[in-house]
């Protein structure tokens, strides 16, 4: 989703450390408007202000990055937030960062949450979110479909089992995350583990 | 668990939430889901459905549907505690495993867990998108919505927030 999305112009090869690091309140700024602009997630805008418009990563540095805050638990970007401006600028930096991801759309949040606990019951709100819902579950499912074309293209049983194991556990079954997890995560580590050593041998 | 206050139920189900969710917030919905309205009946399902069309409509990480569900149980300080919950605890841990990577190391394990926890994440994803659509579609009209948007989204570059008013203008319109 954040190589296939942004336009191709002059990428920066030179790493961003040439230039002087950012100031914490530039680090503030910078997260607080690609959070704000960031409508359906900020995965996009935060790719494209780090490497693009401030050149503050290369676009690999940027890969490498976001792979260690998707395979870590919790949400992505916030995590990113967070190891972002500590590389720039230490943990002070990881805090700007952090706080100017979240502040402004929390306070957005809020006040919509106190909104809709006044108005929710009016028909034609609740008619225009329910429109909103059918549509925000079809962005749900490009999304799903987009990660899912390369495991579909390799069409190895290691990877679809446990993807279709996972979505019948908690989908249909409704089982809890936390046991369904306990038992998925070990059983695909294992089983990727001796594929892969069956290749390499 | 201290049950009867409600904020400290939010800092320790979000809390503990976010450190098993693994491949982000939209892996993490049907929990959520399951916790908010099957566990705790913080909210109805028409509730959690409206909270997550609310957190897609607005700017920010989608993760703020926290935000929402922490207002529903206890007002701003439950907005607060629920969102600082679900952020913060994973935010530290991906601090200090970074630091921890940035040291140059000849394992493979971190590519090989990453390789094997891909599926899992796609598969939490697609559990989210099925749980919520049970919740969403119940007429036909909507259920066209939803297969429409995604068709739309997954062969085209076109914004997220277009999509989502269109399917708001269609609901205004009495449509679906």
């Amino acid at each position: 989703m954040s190589t296939d999305s942004a336009p191709a112009v002059e990428e920066p090869d030179q790493p961003a450390s040439v230039a002087a690091p950012p100031s914490l309140t530039a680090l503030f700024v910078a997260f607080a408007r690609m959070s704000l602009a960031g409508f359906g997630g900020v995965l996009v805008f935060a790719r494209q202000a780090i490497v693009e418009q401030h050149r503050w990563m290369t676009a690999d540095e940027f890969n490498e990055t976001f792979a260690l805050c998707h395979f870590l638990p919790g949400p992505n970007i916030v995590n990113l937030s967070m190891v972002f401006g500590a590389r720039l600028r230490g943990i002070a930096g990881g805090v700007a960062a952090f706080a100017g991801l979240l502040l402004p759309p929390t306070l957005i949040m809020t006040v919509l949450a106190i909104a809709y606990a006044r108005l929710g019951d009016l028909e034609v709100l609740r008619r225009i979110l329910a429109g909103i819902s059918c549509a925000a579950v079809g962005l749900l499912i490009a999304v799903v479909f987009r990660m899912m074309t390369p495991v579909l293209k390799r069409m190895e049983a290691v990877a679809l089992i446990p993807m279709l194991g996972v979505f019948l556990a908690i989908g249909v079954l409704r089982l809890p995350l936390q046991a369904v997890l306990l038992v998925a995560i070990p059983v695909s580590v294992g089983a990727t583990f001796l594929v892969r050593r069956k290749v390499a041998t | 668990m201290n049950a009867e206050n409600p904020v400290w139920a939010l800092i320790s189900t979000f809390g503990l939430m976010s450190l098993f969710a693994v491949g982000g917030a939209a892996a993490a919905v049907p929990e959520m889901q399951r916790i908010a309205v099957d566990v705790h009946h913080w909210m109805t399902d028409k509730q959690f459905t409206d909270a997550y069309a609310i957190a897609q409509l607005s700017p920010g990480p989608n993760v703020l549907i926290v935000t929402l569900i922490g207002y529903a149980v206890a007002g701003i300080p439950g907005a607060l505690a629920a969102t600082l919950a679900m952020c913060l605890p994973t935010a530290l841990v991906a601090y200090y495993v970074s630091r921890l990577l940035n040291r140059p190391s000849q394992s493979r394990w971190p590519a090989l867990i990453q390789a094997a926890l891909v599926p899992l994440s796609i598969g939490l994803m697609a559990a989210s998108a099925l749980i919520l659509a049970q919740s969403t579609d119940r007429t036909i009209a909507a259920v066209l919505l939803t297969a429409m948007v995604a068709v739309i989204a997954s062969v085209s570059r076109i914004n997220p927030l277009w999509l989502l008013l269109a399917g708001g203008l269609l609901g205004f319109a009495g449509i679906v």
